[in-house]
């Protein structure tokens, strides 16, 4: 599925004097973040606030959002970027991040099946191996719970690796090593070893790949202690998030979709990362926040555009951290819009709107107008066929349903 | 030499001979074939040709299981196969070993530790056997029967004592409890409550040892990482993975099997299509060794020959150390089980009592000596006793700390500071 649009929030921010001329009333920046700011001579980090406007006027022109799986893109944005930047699709970001983080740093290595010589069974770790070598690009054999395990105790004595998983679902075989060591052996040392391993791969629904190829593993690793876990929907986020997952001294889940590899976007030539703690603001509105991740994000911005030719403003905000939620940006959409819809792929029952839903009522109740709506997937195995598979995740439609519902 | 044969010919010879003495220690269980019974099918098998071994002791030199060793042996009948020095230190090793797990008993039932311990008594020649022979570098990942080898790799007595007894001066600072122990500074890798869990863990801490002599160009890199677990483990699917993946890119790793025979309350000869583990090694193309657990220095000549193979970047090696635990799997089992001819036999094969009188018949140490170690052993242990008694217990400002090792991954609050930042975080209260 090839689809074009154009990134949010590539050039935003990265200059103060650029976010000081918004209407801050509108965009509650952070002023106290010290960790998420780093500036460098090497590298700036891109705030995530992805500055959308509906009113052109008195705002500094940004690229819309004119379709969420768009199909023609947008004639070239007036970029506050110095520099052109670069179109590349998904899979090839996450495949820049890592390339580039292997550069940076000779610990970083790559795990996984067929990761090395054929090039990823998603293409991710195309060319890695010829340029790395076999031993830091490693095919191993079918066993995930021990690769894993050997990528966790390499963790704990030097290495950075990246584990790959063929598909997330196949991730359940390695839970054991997942939840009892890459979680726990920090805590469990007295904080002697750390783990910096990144375990990502694709997971969620495809085109009629059948129940056990279609699984959303991040509801099960969510109550893990120790890790953290974000979700990729963008080129943009992507390669930032992969970066920041690399760098990053904890153990991080990072779950990409079968579906977005072949987005296509232009994301920044300079070095960047995306904070791992933080959401992404895709679409600011007044009347209703809608919370989202990953490929639901494409669903939802589809919806949103029948629900602005209905006069609806939603606020779209993309979790990104799916443990641990990033309660400011959430809280604050809360407290200006008072109603929230959940637009999540995983299942019904203990996923992670399901979390969601008790963060938030559990902190911004007084805000809320209405009860909280979650929209998820049905719990039923992921059948094949098309038609059956197409009802068993949301819709667009029933997105503007929820939300003409929820905002009456 | 081509492994598989180097393998047939090691595991085929589970026993050196004693050529003069036909009614040797070893001879029952020995058999040129390479169908050797060794364990037999039942467990009575190995009783009754037991019950011959008892009253057949070596007589002088203790003889070991590798090549080297007969090869040794043939040159001279004489040679003895440790100094003085080595001879003290291995003693003092295993006393270390008997005497803290024989306090930790006493300990438990007097309420200072508590949940699942497993001793390690009568175990103690496989870990002295082998860590002893390795430098502070190498690695070394346990189970949950831990503690000696966290001591024979030089984890301080007190600081396991601590851990044991939940205090902040443990190695773990008390979060990891008797089958968690963990030290960076001594690079022992854990302590792990699920059995196979360890062993993927050892695999990539070897592979960190190939990865910095081929990747990273630190040509002298030659560090070495044992994995130890039980017979039950060996019918997990994490050890065959392991064995195949180490094999299959030569990695520095031994992997000792600690088969007592039983898993809990499971027989070892009704669990395993195949009693023999050794031979599972050669299957995966490493080469598999059995060697007496119950005297520590058939295990150091065999240790020595994996962890040099290993050192030179031959590749894994499998061995299978026939032993037994004098005690219970841990303190809540009531150990019914087992037959009690079967714990005499082993009893009678208390390795601390067969390098004893191998130290004193050949001359290396005096009863003095040994009982001077004895003694500076049971202070050694009081001592650690004492520690952890003082220590304080830890403090609820710890309970959030380890979780991360970057705590920004608590995440961002409401009001829009990290968590970590939270004042209440480092008293240990806050909400995450």
């Amino acid at each position: 599925m090839a689809a074009i649009f154009q990134g949010v929030g590539a050039a935003a921010a990265l200059s103060s004097s650029l976010s000081n001329s918004f209407d801050s009333k509108k965009f509650v920046s952070s002023p106290c973040r010290p960790f998420s700011v780093r500036k460098g001579a090497s590298f700036a980090v891109v705030r995530s606030d992805g500055r959308v406007n509906l009113n052109p006027k008195g705002r500094r022109a940004q690229q819309l959002i004119s379709n969420a799986v768009a199909t023609k893109s947008d004639s070239a944005a007036a970029s506050s970027s110095s520099k052109p930047g670069h179109e590349l699709l998904l899979f090839e970001a996450l495949q820049e991040g890592l390339e580039e983080e292997m550069e940076r740093d000779i610990r970083v290595c790559v795990m996984g099946e067929d990761v090395g010589h054929y090039g990823g069974s998603y293409k991710v770790t195309k060319g890695l191996a010829k340029k790395f070598g076999d031993l830091r690009v490693l095919d191993t054999p079918i066993a995930e719970n021990s690769f894993t395990g050997m990528g966790i105790g390499a963790a704990m004595t030097g290495l950075r690796p990246v584990v790959e998983g063929m598909n997330m679902g196949f991730l359940l075989l390695a839970f054991n090593q997942i939840s009892n060591n890459c979680g726990m052996l920090h805590y469990t040392s007295g904080g002697q070893f750390t783990i910096p391993i990144v375990i990502r791969g694709p997971g969620g629904v495809g085109r009629q790949l059948g129940a056990e190829h279609s699984q959303r593993l991040e509801s099960y690793f969510q109550s893990i202690p120790g890790i953290q876990m974000v979700a990729c929907s963008t080129p943009y986020n992507a390669k930032g998030l992969m970066k920041a997952a690399i760098r990053s001294e904890n153990p991080v889940i990072l779950f990409e979709h079968v579906l977005l590899y072949n987005l296509k976007e232009r994301i920044p030539d300079e070095d960047y990362i995306c904070n791992l703690e933080e959401a992404e603001m895709v679409r600011p509105g007044e009347h209703v926040t809608i919370l989202t991740y990953s490929r639901m994000r494409y669903h939802v911005m589809q919806a949103a555009k029948t629900l602005v030719n209905k006069g609806y403003d939603p606020e779209v905000i993309d979790i990104r951290s799916l443990k641990p939620f990033d309660l400011y940006t959430i809280g604050n959409s809360v407290k200006k819009t008072h109603r929230v819809l959940i637009v999540e792929e995983c299942m019904r029952t203990g996923g992670i709107g399901a979390s969601l839903i008790a963060a938030i009522t559990e902190n911004f109740n007084d805000y809320l107008d209405a009860p909280i709506m979650c929209l998820s997937s049905q719990d039923v195995p992921t059948p094949y066929a098309g038609t059956l598979e197409e009802v068993t995740v949301v819709q667009p439609a029933q997105i503007v349903t929820a939300v003409e519902q929820l905002c009456q | 030499m081509n492994s598989a044969s180097c393998a047939a010919k090691i595991s085929t010879q589970p026993f050196s001979l004693n050529p003069t003495s036909p009614t040797s220690h070893d001879r029952p269980l020995v058999s040129p074939k390479p169908t050797s019974l060794f364990l037999g099918s039942t467990r009575k098998l190995r009783l009754s040709s037991s019950s011959k071994l008892n009253l057949h002791r070596r007589s002088g030199t203790v003889v070991a299981v590798s090549d080297v060793v007969k090869q040794k042996k043939s040159k001279s009948t004489h040679s003895l196969l440790i100094t003085k020095e080595e001879g003290l230190e291995l003693y003092e090793d295993m006393i270390l070993g008997r005497a803290f797990e024989d306090m930790c008993a006493q300990m438990y039932y007097r309420g200072k530790m508590f949940g699942f311990v497993h001793l390690y008594n009568g175990q103690e020649a496989v870990s002295t056997g082998f860590i002893k022979l390795l430098k502070q570098q190498d690695s070394v990942v346990s189970t949950y029967r831990d503690h000696v080898h966290a001591l024979s790799k030089g984890v301080p007595a007190r600081a396991v004592m601590s851990e044991l007894f939940g205090k902040t001066t443990g190695c773990c600072r008390g979060q990891g409890g008797s089958m968690h122990m963990f030290s960076r500074e001594h690079n022992l890798l854990g302590g792990f409550a699920f059995i196979g869990e360890g062993i993927p863990v050892a695999t990539g801490a070897a592979f960190t040892s190939k990865y910095k002599r081929e990747v990273l160009k630190e040509a002298d890199c030659d560090h070495v990482t044992l994995a130890f677990f039980g017979d039950g483990t060996c019918n997990n699917g994490q050890f065959f993975e392991c064995l195949n993946m180490a094999a299959l890119w030569k990695l520095p790793i031994v992997f000792v099997v600690e088969n007592n025979l039983w898993a809990i309350g499971m027989s070892h000869l009704r669990a395993t299509s195949d009693p023999q583990i050794y031979k599972k090694g050669p299957a995966f193309g490493m080469p598999g060794i059995h060697v007496d657990g119950m005297d520590v220095l058939k295990v150091r000549e065999v240790a020595k020959d994996a962890i040099g193979r290993a050192r030179r970047g031959e590749g894994p090696t499998l061995v299978e150390c026939e032993t037994y635990r004098f005690r219970g799997h841990s303190l809540a089992d009531p150990d019914e089980l087992r037959d009690p001819a079967e714990k005499a036999h082993y009893a009678a094969r208390d390795p601390i009592t067969a390098l004893k009188k191998y130290l004193i018949e050949n001359s290396l140490a005096s009863e003095a000596d040994l009982k001077a170690i004895d003694k500076k052993i049971d202070e050694v242990v009081e001592d650690a006793v004492e520690f952890a008694d003082e220590s304080p217990v830890p403090s609820q400002s710890q309970l959030l700390e380890n979780v991360f090792a970057d705590p920004k991954g608590f995440g961002i609050g409401p009001d829009g500071r990290y968590r970590c930042e939270d004042p209440k975080f480092t008293e240990g209260t806050a909400h995450v």
